[in-house]
């Protein structure tokens, strides 16, 4: 009897968790899945069992290779911005979180210091987004002060609207993701084993490379897949410092549920979310999260 | 191990508490709280975009009738949504006439009893026949005349001739243009070809709805020339293929500096110099021009994009609520309000009824493009243009006049959305 119920515990204990993923989540991804082979008109959605939604989705992408269509070109920038986005913030994230871990020795000071790195969480992402204008616009700070200090004669509009601006927000505001992760791994890295590499007489490199990076691994794993998946799904960002000139998946669904044809934007969630789970089951492949956890 | 088991009685037992709580407080919700006592005040939720809702007419409305209007504020294409997905979700909506053609499909609407309207027949005839004072304006789109009557109060068809059943009783209008910053482009301006103007390269913006914006872009097709249109409100897939043809060129030119879909984006772009002619709408021309920073609602010669919103009554209101809706109706068509949203610069559904709300020198300058006699207050009381000067674009006559075609949805309307993410992806 004890024996039973001991088994049974975990279960339970996992069930409410369970239960809400349920219905939060897996649910409204099957509707979502059923929804998008249903036909649509202005107004309504009919349930039916068709491709329609897919092929239009990806309209005319074979025929006209080597040219690339709309989908596969708006994939193909929202790809680029989350590599360098993922580039840029791993290392920025690592660097940051060593700095905490090895150089900061104090408690409090580190504690203080981490905390200082969500600091662009207190204001909305959307008040965030639009303070960047009187910074980097034609008429901003920095064209002004670059003005004025005569490295440029014109204001830069490349500034502004801009890839660079796209990338410089999307740092900004997913550097953390990554240094908290990282943060968490390395702290629990035993400083004996740095000493012990010291002492071996590795350099300052070689005990980077091959002792606090592998040790690193999960932190930068979870990282990486907060920042892939956040930018992978962003349209907000990007639509606001992108002056809205640049697509991305996201925005390519928005449209369509604004233009109320539901079961093709959910086609492209659907492709939208094949598309993140390879990259997540790629990244997978090198780290095994759960052992090292 | 017995340790273990333990926690998990008591955590169970925990758990069959929380539930017997959960199933308490469900059976509570369940039953309800008793129904609303008949005396008091009827409460209406009114949805519509944050354009058409203030709180000067809710808190005059509530003194008059005595009904508590409660806004709900949402986006363009969120009140259709919102129309069609939870009819339940709104007792009242003013909503624009371009989006009837997916509205009344869907049955989710009532129509109008216009016997149930008092002065149903003093509505402005821009909107019920189409014409400024029997000369016929632009039609093209989806102009309101056209889905303005049903032939039956539950019915699906439109009605060509006037009836007594109504989608939408008309609440604001206006014809819009392109606005420009006049002190930066310094030259006069007369020509929806000028938004694609290489002198203004990187420097233009362009809205991106798509239902509207793609109408600013056959506007300034047309005026270049580029692409002939059978009905711009209409488009066929040719047609769209040639207009957004057009603009993945400009866009490639580095012509657009952004652009935006919300007022407040281009209310910014406008007031800090990213762009200097753009799409725009009237009171977000108000709002730069309140920041003391030069701005024209310009006038063109090709004439304007129209459009027009009105109040809908969803199928399933009846009863006090019904009632109440009629009496706001008749409220906001008395004058107090269309005096109101005349001074914003918008027009009034009822013509006749605000004039006498408001003063003669305020009738003059908005209506008759005259120029002010004295200095002219926004509805709030703020300066919102010194004695002497004169209203974009004229007089009601003029610029209702001058409507080249409405905000519309397209039969093509699905291929035209395809298209324009593509404009986006280019």
């Amino acid at each position: 009897m004890l024996e039973m119920k001991s088994r049974w515990a975990p279960y339970w204990q996992a069930a409410p968790l369970a239960i809400v993923f349920l219905i939060f989540f897996v649910l409204p991804l099957l509707v979502t899945l059923a929804v998008s082979f249903w036909t649509y008109t202005g107004y309504s959605i009919e349930p039916a069992f068709v491709g329609d939604n897919y092929a239009t989705a990806f309209d005319k992408c074979l025929a006209s290779l080597p040219d690339l269509c709309t989908t596969f070109r708006t994939y193909l920038s929202t790809l680029k911005f989350c590599l360098m986005v993922w580039l840029i913030t791993l290392v920025l994230g690592f660097t940051i979180a060593y700095f905490l871990v090895f150089e900061i020795k104090s408690n409090n000071m580190r504690l203080i210091l981490a905390l200082v790195t969500t600091i662009p969480f207190w204001t909305s992402n959307v008040i965030r987004m639009i303070s960047w204008i009187p910074l980097l616009g034609r008429n901003g700070v920095v064209n002004q002060w670059l003005m004025g200090v005569g490295l440029t004669s014109e204001p830069l509009d490349w500034l502004l609207y801009s890839n660079f601006s796209v990338v410089l927000a999307l740092v900004h505001l997913n550097t953390v993701f990554m240094i908290v992760p990282i943060l968490n791994s390395m702290s629990r890295i035993d400083k004996s084993l740095v000493e012990a590499a010291y002492d071996t007489g590795a350099s300052g490199w070689q005990t980077l490379w091959n002792v606090i990076i592998p040790l690193s691994k999960t932190g930068i794993a979870i990282g990486s897949i907060f920042v892939i998946t956040v930018v992978m799904g962003d349209f907000i960002s990007i639509g606001l410092m992108g002056g809205q000139q640049i697509a991305s998946a996201g925005k390519v669904i928005e449209s369509q549920i604004n233009a109320l044809q539901f079961p093709i934007a959910a086609a492209n969630a659907v492709v939208l979310l094949a598309i993140v789970l390879m990259i997540i089951w790629t990244l997978l492949r090198f780290v095994d999260i759960r052992k090292e956890l | 191990m017995s340790d273990k088991t333990k926690s998990g009685i008591s955590r169970r037992t925990l758990l069959k508490g929380s539930a017997i709580t959960a199933g308490f407080l469900g059976t509570t919700a369940v039953t309800g709280f008793p129904a609303v006592h008949a005396d008091e005040p009827i409460t209406l939720r009114y949805l519509s975009t944050a354009t058409n809702q203030s709180p000067a007419i809710a808190a005059k409305a509530k003194e008059i009738t005595g009904i508590n209007i409660e806004y709900v504020t949402v986006t363009t294409d969120d009140v259709t949504k919102r129309i069609i997905t939870q009819p339940d979700s709104f007792d009242l909506v003013d909503t624009e006439y371009f989006s009837l053609r997916n509205l009344i499909p869907s049955g989710n609407f009532q129509a109008i009893d216009a016997k149930k309207v008092k002065l149903v027949d003093k509505l402005a005839t821009a909107i019920t026949k189409g014409e400024i004072d029997g000369k016929k304006i632009g039609d093209q789109g989806t102009a309101p005349h056209k889905v303005m009557y049903l032939e039956k109060q539950r019915g699906k068809e439109f009605a060509k001739e006037q009836t007594e059943w109504i989608t939408l009783i008309p609440t604001t209008y206006n014809a819009d243009t392109l606005g420009i910053r006049p002190d930066l482009i310094k030259r006069p301006i007369e020509s929806w070809a000028e938004l694609l103007n290489p002198e203004f390269k990187g420097k233009t913006s362009i809205l991106n709805i798509p239902s509207i914006g793609i109408m600013d872009a056959a506007m300034v097709n047309e005026a270049l020339g580029t692409v002939k249109y059978g009905d711009k409100g209409n488009m066929t897939k040719e047609e769209i293929d040639k207009t957004i043809a057009t603009l993945i060129e400009a866009k490639k030119a580095g012509q657009f500096r952004a652009f935006w879909s919300d007022f407040n984006e281009s209310v910014n772009l406008m007031a800090s110099g990213e762009t200097v002619i753009q799409s725009m709408w009237s009171p977000a021309v108000t709002a730069v021009r309140l920041k003391g920073i030069p701005c024209t609602f310009q006038p063109l010669k090709e004439g304007y994009r129209a459009w027009a919103s009105g109040f809908g009554l969803p199928k399933t209101l009846k009863g006090k609520k019904l009632d109440a809706a009629y009496e706001f109706i008749n409220w906001f068509l008395d004058g107090w309000a269309g005096a109101y949203l005349n001074r914003q610069g918008y027009y009034a559904a009822v013509l006749d009824t605000a004039q006498q709300s408001m003063e003669p020198y305020e009738w003059a300058f908005w209506m008759e493009g005259k120029p002010a006699e004295k200095d002219i207050l926004g509805p709030d009381g703020g300066l919102l243009e010194k004695a002497g000067s004169i209203r974009d674009g004229g007089s009601y006559n003029t610029r209702m006049g001058a409507v080249a075609c409405w905000n519309s949805i397209m039969d093509e309307n699905a291929y035209m959305i395809q298209k324009w993410n593509e404009f986006i992806a280019a």
